[in-house]
């Protein structure tokens, strides 16, 4: 083999969505990769380097799409990188249990001046369904490398990375078969490209251009109008006007090509034999059943979270960041204001959002191994009729769910569903979500509150926020988001056993990003939180924050709150948890180091209780999550919408409870 | 229409409307006019689930009244 020296290699990794894509890149990068995203665009571009024989590859994971008609940003970003950054080879990844509907993205890829080497994963998978594919059969149908793999054991991985170079070496040695248009069309195809003539500028292949217009892609439609002179595209227009049904030809022709491509090396299941797929989904999609086993797992999901990790985020809490806190007032040989600085500021907000990591790490875990399975699309599936009553559909389920964990990923999340206006919906839903750090504070509140009824009280205020999300939801589609229905088209992939290897690194991932963020923007916001809650001094009561708590407490007569629980509320905006520190320095339990569930329950009556939490339930979103719905929708606007909205919400809801709270009698402390 | 063929049926898709964009998400799953296709879940609200290609695909029932599908049998 020739060692070519300098640039490395560069590798496309195609392939449709639930294929195992993401197994083989991190197989391939293991942790040499870089997350970003593409320029201007949300999506993530993942890439990394491997080293094989003595060649260095540079893999770009390319989002999975179904094709490469620029419907969606994904798609246009997939065929754009493969136009403009031109890599020298693509890898297309196809699932051997799905292999004709997967080989459609081959057929379009094909269309491309790029070499290609298919992996066919999932060999395992299509074996247990009584699917058996000869792959040195379709690689002499193609007329082109195909390696047989099974990613999740490491099969056939080395295999298809020695053929990726093998062929970036020597590029021309690729001449595969290619899928033509119907007879029908051929002459329009003809009368298109000769129309065109010399128009198209690179790095545009005009052959490609023609066959994209007959297909009626936008974004290529827009590209032509403005390369040709009016004359010349009055004559392409009218040609394609007239040849409107030719997308329905193309697509079909290259099914029929699919077809003769695989006809002698797919052997399909004998007709009527039952899958494991089929058994499991007569109970998992079903109307009663499937609700009831979404129950279960979601009871699963969150007992697993709570009992595995509340121990442990206690634990943090109190001997690592409290004793840590302690050590910093008083032990560091440093101005008081710097300890201050250190203990509260740093320690105190950004150090007590860490403790909450390992809830999310098990939360992040348990979901990535449902995930895995192939799950989750079961109850987006189930979900979808819910979803209905407000103008969402199935796939706006799961970044919602997402959104127990950790608001952040949740309004990350919504990437997955395409239409804007119904993401845009799912972002300004999100937030309503009660995240873990609000049913913490949930957990730790209503006992000091309500005594033996806080069960029903935590219960009744998660509902509370549930039920909020619904009606603002309903209400918003038929306002805002008027009459803006989007397509549910989704995939069920196979079920499958789920690999420890894609469970680490889906954790690995979503860890990085909380810790990041909890390194910089939590952390800033933490800091400035305590500068104002600090200066001008000499203590809390005097200082800038204590007076905007004066000034607000007008309202806070309305709430039953006083200035403390005003003051404790507004610094939830860091992060939910505050909402207990903040209150622990207000009632001065920081120095008595405990008790602070004593003095709340004499010093602050359970309706007053019970409209704090109400608010704190409800309120704005943290600043991470603010920090994230920017970044998302590209506007302040939704975001200064969604903290207007929750505002209102969580002090209308709060003013309400306190009031039904003394009706009831609870307007005195029980002592 | 594919939105009224109960759980079991076989059929074959004789037109997709719906426009070319939504078409061409059909194809792109496998889902073209001449698929057979196999209705695994069809209950009057909510989504409906069919097998075409190998490929489980959940449609909403909006989705599903673009599809004309022609029942056969075997």
């Amino acid at each position: 083999m020739n060692l070519e020296q300098g640039a490395p290699i560069v590798v496309g990794l195609a392939g449709q969505p639930n294929v195992g894509k993401s197994t083989i890149f991190n197989l391939l990068t293991g942790l040499r990769q870089h997350v970003g995203n593409w320029p201007g665009k949300t999506v993530e571009r993942r890439e990394g380097t491997c080293v094989h024989d003595g060649v260095e590859l540079r893999v770009v994971d390319l989002p999975g799409t179904y094709s490469l008609t620029a419907n969606s940003l994904e798609e246009r970003i997939a065929r754009d990188f493969i136009l403009q950054e031109r890599p020298d080879v693509v890898v297309m990844i196809a699932n051997a249990a799905a292999i004709e509907r997967n080989l459609y993205l081959l057929a379009e890829l094909l269309c491309l001046p790029v070499p290609i080497v298919l992996g066919i994963n999932m060999m395992d998978v299509a074996a247990a369904e009584g699917i058996e594919i000869e792959a040195h059969v379709l690689s002499a149908a193609l007329g082109m490398v195909v390696v047989s793999m099974v990613a999740s054991r490491a099969e056939g991985v080395s295999t298809l990375v020695t053929e990726a170079a093998r062929l970036a070496q020597n590029p021309a040695g690729f001449n595969p078969a290619r899928p033509e248009i119907g007879a029908a069309h051929r002459d329009v195809l003809a009368n298109l490209r000769g129309l065109l003539g010399n128009s198209v500028p690179p790095p545009y292949p005009p052959e490609w251009v023609a066959l994209k217009l007959l297909e009626g892609d936008q974004e290529i439609t827009e590209l032509a109008r403005s390369w040709n002179p009016d004359g010349n595209w009055q004559k392409i227009s009218a040609l394609l006007h007239a040849h409107e049904d030719a997308e329905l030809d193309i697509a079909g022709g290259r099914y029929e090509w699919i077809g003769r491509m695989v006809r002698a090396a797919v052997k399909q299941p004998r007709l009527g034999e039952i899958s494991l797929t089929d058994r499991l989904d007569r109970y998992a999609v079903h109307p009663i059943w499937g609700m009831a086993i979404l129950l279960v797992v979601f009871i699963a999901i969150f007992g697993l979270t709570f009992q595995l990790a509340a121990p442990i985020q206690e634990w943090l809490d109190e001997r690592v960041v409290a004793s840590g806190r302690a050590w910093l007032r008083t032990g560091l040989p440093a101005p008081q204001w710097f300890s201050a600085f250190l203990a509260d500021g740093v320690a105190g907000g950004a150090g007590t959002v860490l403790t909450f990591l390992p809830v999310l790490m098990v939360f992040f875990a348990v979901l990535a191994l449902f995930e895995d399975t192939g799950y989750l699309a079961r109850a987006a599936y189930v979900m979808d009729r819910f979803m209905h009553f407000m103008g969402l559909h199935g796939k706006s389920f799961l970044p919602l769910f997402l959104g127990f964990g950790c608001n952040v990923p949740a309004v990350i999340g919504t990437r997955v569903i395409e239409a804007r206006a119904a993401r845009l919906l799912t972002i300004l839903l999100a937030p309503f979500v009660p995240c873990s750090a609000r049913l913490a504070v949930l957990a730790f509140l209503t006992p000091v509150f309500f005594g033996s009824w806080a069960l029903p009280v935590a219960v009744g205020l998660a509902s509370l926020n549930l039920w909020v999300l619904a009606t603002i939801g309903v209400a918003l589609n038929y306002t805002v988001f008027k009459g803006q229905q989007t397509p549910f088209i989704m995939e069920l992939p196979l079920y499958h056993a789920p690999t420890a290897r894609n469970v680490v690194y889906y954790l690995w991932q979503n860890t990085r990003a909380f810790l990041t963020k909890a390194g910089t923007i939590i952390l800033l916001m933490s800091i400035a939180i305590w500068a104002l809650g600090y200066f001008p001094g000499p203590d809390l009561e005097k200082s800038y924050l204590g007076r905007l708590g004066y000034a607000l407490s007008p309202l806070g007569e309305l709430l039953g709150m006083d200035w403390r629980l005003l003051v404790a509320l507004l610094s939830s905006f860091i992060a939910k948890e505050n909402a207990i520190a903040a209150l622990g320095i207000l009632y001065g339990s920081g120095e008595s180091g405990e008790g602070l569930a004593e003095i709340l329950s004499v010093r602050v009556t359970p309706a007053a209780g019970l409209a704090f939490l109400t608010a704190t339930m409800l309120f704005i979103p943290c600043a991470a999550t603010i920090a994230v719905m920017r970044q998302e929708t590209g506007q302040w606007r939704w975001v200064l919408a969604s903290i207007g909205l929750m505002l209102f919400v969580s002090l209308f809801a709060a003013v309400i409870a306190y009031q039904i709270g003394r009706v009831f009698g609870l307007g005195i402390p029980h002592a | 229409l594919l939105a009224e063929l109960e759980p079991g049926a076989l059929a074959i898709v004789r037109e997709v409307g719906g426009g070319r964009a939504f078409a061409g998400r059909l194809a792109s799953m496998g889902l073209v006019v001449g698929s057979r296709l196999e209705v695994l879940q069809n209950s009057p609200h909510g989504p409906m689930l069919i097998r075409v290609r190998d490929t489980r695909i959940a449609l909403g029932r909006g989705e599903a009244a673009k599809v004309l599908a022609e029942k056969v049998t075997g």
